[in-house]
């Protein structure tokens, strides 16, 4: 019964992680309705700047973790600007094999300046391990567990809340009516893919406090396994991507414990699979009718 | 051989004056090639990537069966050239045939094996739509590629008769090397001709109008599921032979092989080369496969390079500088 629980844990701290990019996937594809495959390596991205400003430059932790974040931030509306404006009204596909494109220039711009080599990396997060009754929990689980629900919660009252967040529901209910309205559409646009890649920085900096190594495709399995997250909770909801988050790490974590850790990503995607299969918009989803 | 398998596909239609003339292109692109490897005119460098630029082009144009001509956009298109490859390679080391047959034997179970898969996976997959069928395809091959990994293949006999098993991880080696440029030049333009021949007839037309409009052909009395599942069959099919003819032309092969990044590779050569273009693909799928090749000078460099030529040709491809020259030029 410990091991059930701790496993449980163990899958809802990887699923935090994979909610909050998810997120990133979700509110870039409800905006902009496309898939941001480069998403995944904005990880990758955030947690190699955290290793440069600590290991390499030696600033301070916190001033790290800003900067960090910040820096994705910027990177994220800069490969907008560059890549995906200039094809606002191109063709789906186009705008998906562009962020293909972004995707393998990230990991290989890495590659070159880092080389292939995993660099090792001390964990950040010094947190003792919580025992209750016979379930420990590690720190790292627990600092993600706070800073996932705290980015969760902010996340959802400053889309609720504030004026920027009403823009950015309008434009991804119709673009043109925003437009209309006098909403700024590229500008929400932007806001979007800066709010999507710092959330990406957060869980770059969570999963090299992890795994505490650092690759250049370190970001492209979290980053597909956390686009699944977003489908299986229906794209383009956000408590759909936090559910298919959480729902998705314990699936794996659970199948690697008890059925195979050499089959998990193959369940992982078959329970995708036969939830599409009943709910084609994913759990959380919006059905809305055909019409001709 | 391959003078007979093109005759044989031409020969139902008219021999017309079109017929005749790629007839005869076809022959002499053979003559070309064949004079431009067996004189090693062509470095070696180039004469090994023959074989990956045929199952290349194969890859491209089946997918585009179903991307370009369907209009459902697939991401696991390395999955059944996955199968192909296994059940093909698994073949030929288990069986004591003499080398010609079996070599069909396998590219043909190859194939059929993968065309079962597509029928596995197209009837209940074909139902989502857009960017959730692309992510599903995506997982299938994902699903396909750990389900390799985790089985044993049973992989001939060692030299005291028993049979040997081997991880699906470790791979498949000792692969007998029946791959050539003859084999894979006869496979490329079976495939090309099969599948033009499918575009331009009543299937393809019906193919189309799916992919204009799918609620009108279903109107018009067209049943889109069925013809959904039967391109998604054909373009599986035709991904597996790919993957028997590419399995046997190394001794080697890993299931890491095969990964979504092959996948979208793939993808990348049909929508470059232009969707529901035939020649685009083969075109497309030959410069990608040996762009990479000719940037190697560049060593470390050439997939960042080839990352920033990929934005920038789409890019291109959607800007209006285009659209201008493409009116000056008319």
């Amino acid at each position: 019964m410990t091991n059930v629980i701790e496993q449980l844990i163990n899958g809802l701290r990887t699923g935090s992680i994979y909610a909050l990019i998810a997120l990133g996937y979700t509110m870039v594809y409800g905006i902009a309705k496309m898939i941001n495959f480069a998403h995944g390596d904005i990880i990758m991205v955030g947690a190699y700047l955290l290793y440069v400003f600590i290991d390499i430059f030696k600033l301070p932790i916190i001033l790290s973790v800003v900067l960090t974040i910040v820096m994705c931030s910027l990177i994220g509306v800069f490969i907008e600007k560059v890549a995906y404006k200039p094809l606002r009204k191109a063709a789906p596909l186009s705008v998906l094999i562009t962020a293909i494109g972004v995707s393998f220039f990230l990991q290989n711009a890495s590659l070159l300046i880092f080389s292939a080599n995993p660099i090792k990396f001390e964990s950040i997060i010094k947190v003792n391990a919580v025992h209750i009754g016979n379930v420990s929990i590690a720190g790292i689980t627990i600092v993600t567990f706070i800073v996932t629900s705290i980015a969760m919660v902010l996340l959802t009252s400053f889309i609720k809340y504030t004026k920027t967040g009403y823009a950015m529901r309008a434009v991804s209910e119709d673009k043109g009516a925003a437009q209309l309205m006098g909403i700024n559409v590229n500008r929400t646009i932007s806001i979007t893919f800066a709010i999507g890649s710092l959330l990406a920085a957060i869980a770059g900096i969570l999963f090299l406090s992890q795994y505490q190594s650092l690759k250049p495709t370190m970001g492209a399995l979290p980053g597909i396994k956390a686009f699944v997250a977003a489908v299986l909770g229906g794209i383009g909801s956000i408590p759909g991507a936090m559910l298919g988050g959480l729902a998705l790490g314990v699936i794996e974590s659970i199948s690697k414990a008890y059925i195979s850790s050499q089959l998990s990503d193959a369940i992982v995607f078959s329970v995708l699979i036969l939830v599409l299969l009943v709910k084609p918009t994913g759990l959380l989803g919006k059905n809305f009718i055909e019409k001709v | 051989m391959k003078k007979e398998n093109t005759n044989k596909n031409i020969s139902k239609k008219v021999t017309n004056k079109k017929n005749i003339v790629s007839l005869v292109l076809i022959i002499a692109v053979y003559i070309l090639l064949a004079v431009l490897v067996e004189n090693k005119i062509l470095n070696r460098q180039f004469r090994s990537m023959i074989v990956p630029i045929g199952a290349n082009i194969m890859l491209a144009v089946s997918l585009n069966l179903v991307t370009g001509f369907l209009g459902e956009l697939s991401l696991g298109h390395a999955g059944f050239m996955a199968i192909g490859a296994f059940t093909g390679a698994v073949f030929t080391l288990n069986s004591n045939l003499p080398g010609l047959l079996e070599f069909i034997l396998a590219i043909l179970i190859g194939g059929i094996v993968a065309g079962l898969f597509g029928f596995l996976i197209g009837v209940p997959v074909l139902r989502l739509k857009g960017d959730y069928l692309a992510i599903v395809t995506l997982g299938f091959g994902e699903i396909i590629r750990s389900i390799i990994n985790s089985i044993n293949f049973p992989s001939g006999l060692d030299p005291e008769g028993v049979r040997i098993m081997r991880k699906g991880t470790m791979g498949l080696t000792g692969i007998e090397i029946y791959s050539n440029y003859t084999w894979i030049y006869i496979a490329t333009v079976i495939t090309i001709i099969v599948i033009v021949n499918i575009v331009n007839s009543r299937f393809g037309r019906i193919m189309c109008s799916i992919r204009d409009n799918d609620i009108a052909s279903e109107s018009i009395g067209i049943n889109v599921s069925k013809y959904k599942v039967i391109t998604f069959v054909i373009a599986a099919f035709f991904a597996g032979v790919a993957g028997v003819i590419y399995a046997h032309n190394f001794a080697i092969m890993m299931p890491t092989e095969f990964d979504y990044n092959r996948s979208i590779n793939i993808l990348v050569f049909v929508v470059l080369g232009g969707m529901g273009s035939i020649r685009g693909s083969i075109i497309a799928a030959i410069l990608l496969t040996v762009l990479p090749e000719f940037l190697r000078e560049t060593s470390q460099y050439r997939m960042l390079i080839y990352s920033i030529l990929l934005i920038g040709m789409m890019i291109f491809n959607n800007s209006d500088l285009k659209h201008k020259l493409i009116k000056k030029k008319a």
